[in-house]
């Protein structure tokens, strides 16, 4: 995977863009926590599509996370990112909270999205499901929350991290903070803005993707974008947490192709 | 030296197994642990003591705004400071203060000021917190990388809302009035002086300095531990130009005094381990929500006092250890009277938030130590800044002649 910082919207921000593979083009949209190191789903993904990951503002380099407030603003910038990658339609596939954000897109702009994976995703509240708090999980408690595997999940969350070093540990908190700062403002204090009203809108080919084993977004919120996404296909994978591309990425890419 | 005699107001019945059983003292502790019969007793006995303190000759007495919290029992400060203006007279009411970013529409700050300038006669002495995350981000829901934008818009409001005699539009991004317009008015002009609490955010100390506001750490861990933070305060005083007036910091502070050094030990060990051990048992991962603080604070490596290595050490300390360590300022008049200039030249501070109930800390001896502190501690260091002594910025100026009560109200308590 390569990477490229292009400016978006006319110098309202720079955006770190992974890219790489070949074949047809995919947005594709990260979680709260971003990419991870080598990111090996990008390059699963990669080796079927042409796939562009952009980092939202506050994500290593990418900047301007000022200028956006709320969904809306967020929603705007994508299609801002898209605009700037000269892409006309990708396939579109978000996980969590990119997936909240990849619905959101085809739910504003229905005639932009023709395809579109939601992968885990966030956007939607039930009740009877309520969504663990992950602005108030310490770092030790990620893996479990996260993986089905826990020891695959501590090894890939802590490639190439060293907690012990002291500067490394101010550095890393600076980037959390950064990072799940933009989060929030789609996702704190609860992950909902008011997506669930807006999805009859979405007329894109969809396949939602779901581990069975999710803790965090639990797999009745795969029901729920099925039942409110027209046409919908949910996929449900066994032995799979929340990051279910990490650990099932031959199910999610099979899942996917349902999209071609 | 203006001494404001403060009151946390903690719940003093939690459980001996308390860390044990839960994970903390703020948020998510469950309110089972709470009793409004006991609560009834509490409430008063804290207002009783805070009367008590200007009856002693404190200069201010003090409330602020938790929620959710186990040891801070006032979400709305208000209230207590509205019922201290009608049975006090003449010490500063120090609220410290109300969060401006979670009230809806922020002008209601303006307002509730407003009253309780007017109802003390111009007494009021306005704080205006950020908040920590605990009130602001987890039990208030603001998002955590906002919260200073909706703190520095509600801010803008309330001061033009003092300010203007007519009524104004404004168009903010969170709160859109088309008639902001203050009713009362607060006496004191141009404003209530405005204390800003902080915790070592640089953009806190410019916020002081841009408008000539107090600074206030308030902190658990004492004087000691404060020096740093406030040398990086008086650099910024100096690198800005500013004037080096003591009366632009204060400082809370822990203190216990008895008749002798061993005597304070017997004492008040017991309640000051209730309050370091029990009450400051805050869940992790609720001390600092992500996006709550700055870059440029993260970068200046001024973490939170609540991060999880300092709580841990709390929950270890003994007498000896807070003693020295100077967290808390304990002894006999002497000791503590030493101390105390320690810390008042140490930090340059002009005003102290005394904290001299603690924990759980039964009412007795609450009023022994703060009659001892008032009696043999603050008058020898009232005049420890005699080049600022006239310096009246950043203190109250009540009104010259204050309507009598209907009913006299009994000032002379034991």
């Amino acid at each position: 995977m390569q990477s490229v910082l292009i400016d978006v919207g006319g110098g309202r921000s720079n955006v770190r863009v992974y890219q790489g593979g070949t074949g047809e083009p995919l947005l594709y949209l990260h979680g709260a926590g971003g990419l991870l190191a080598d990111d090996p789903f990008l390059a699963r993904l990669s080796e079927r599509y042409r796939v562009f990951a952009p980092l939202l503002p506050g994500y290593e380099d990418s900047d301007g996370a000022d200028n956006l407030h709320d969904m809306l603003d967020i929603t705007l910038h994508c299609f801002d990112v898209m605009e700037a990658l000269g892409l006309r339609r990708p396939i579109l596939v978000g996980h969590s909270m990119g997936g909240m954000i990849a619905a959101e897109m085809a739910a504003v702009a229905p005639h932009e999205v023709e395809r579109l994976g939601l992968i885990a995703s966030a956007g939607l509240w039930l009740d009877a499901n309520p969504i663990p708090d992950v602005f108030a999980l310490l770092p030790y408690e990620w893996p479990g929350m996260l993986f089905h595997d826990v020891a695959l999940g501590t090894r890939l969350l802590t490639s190439g991290l060293n907690m012990e070093d002291p500067k490394f540990m101010t550095e890393f908190l600076i980037q959390n903070a950064k990072r799940l700062g933009t989060a929030g403002k789609l996702l704190f204090p609860i992950p909902d803005r008011g997506l669930a009203d807006r999805l009859y809108r979405v007329r894109a080919r969809t396949v939602v993707i779901w581990g069975e084993a999710d803790k965090l977004v639990v797999p009745a919120y795969g029901e729920a974008f099925r039942h409110r996404i027209k046409g919908a296909d949910l996929v449900r994978i066994a032995d799979a947490g929340h990051m279910v591309g990490y650990e099932k990425p031959d199910a999610v890419l099979s899942a996917l192709a349902r999209l071609q | 030296m203006k001494f404001t005699w403060f009151n946390l107001m903690p719940w003093p019945y939690l459980p001996d197994d308390f860390r044990k059983k839960y994970r903390s003292v703020w948020v998510d502790i469950p309110s089972s642990l709470y009793d409004p019969v006991k609560g009834h007793d509490v409430y008063n006995t804290y207002l009783d003591q805070l009367e008590y303190a200007e009856t002693l000759g404190f200069d201010g007495i003090g409330v602020n705004e938790h929620h959710a919290n186990g040891y801070g029992l006032m979400p709305s400060p208000n209230i207590m400071a509205a019922t201290l203006s009608r049975r006090t007279k003449r010490a500063a009411l120090v609220v410290l203060g109300n969060s401006i970013a979670l009230y809806n529409p922020p002008i209601r700050v303006a307002e509730e000021f407003a009253m309780l300038d007017v109802l003390s006669g111009g007494r009021l002495v306005a704080g205006f917190p950020v908040g920590t995350s605990m009130d602001t981000n987890y039990v208030y829901g603001q998002i955590p990388a906002l919260t200073r934008e909706k703190y520095a818009e509600a801010h803008e409001l309330i001061m033009r809302a003092w300010a203007a005699d007519e009524p104004f539009a404004f168009n903010g991004r969170y709160t859109k009035l088309r008639y902001a317009n203050c009713w009362p008015k607060p006496i004191q002009k141009p404003h209530p002086p405005i204390f800003i609490p902080g915790g070592g955010s640089v953009e806190t100390y410019d916020f002081c300095l841009d408008h000539d506001y107090t600074y206030s750490y308030l902190s658990f861990t004492g004087y000691k531990r404060a020096r740093q933070l406030m040398q990086g305060y008086w650099d910024r005083v100096a690198k800005r130009g500013k004037d080096d007036s003591p009366y632009r910091a204060g400082f809370a502070q822990t203190i216990c005094v008895a008749e002798t050094d061993q005597e304070a030990e017997k004492l008040y060990a017991k309640h000051v381990s209730y309050f370091y051990n029990r009450c400051l048992h805050v869940y992790p991962g609720f001390a600092d929500a992500p996006g709550y603080r700055t870059v440029k604070t993260l970068q200046a490596n001024a973490l939170s006092q609540l991060t999880r290595a300092s709580l841990e050490a709390f929950a270890n300390l003994s007498w000896k250890d807070l003693v020295e360590g100077g967290h808390i300022i304990a002894g006999s008049p002497a000791t503590v009277r030493e101390r105390m200039q320690d810390l008042i030249k140490g930090l340059r501070v002009g005003n102290i938030f005394c904290l001299l109930h603690i924990g759980d800390m039964p009412d007795e001896k609450t009023r022994h130590s703060t009659k001892l502190f008032a009696e043999q501690v603050m008058p020898h260091l009232r005049d420890i800044w005699p080049e600022h002594a006239k310096d009246d910025r950043f203190w109250i100026h009540p009104m010259q002649k204050q309507p009598a009560p209907k009913t006299p109200v009994a000032m002379e308590a034991e």
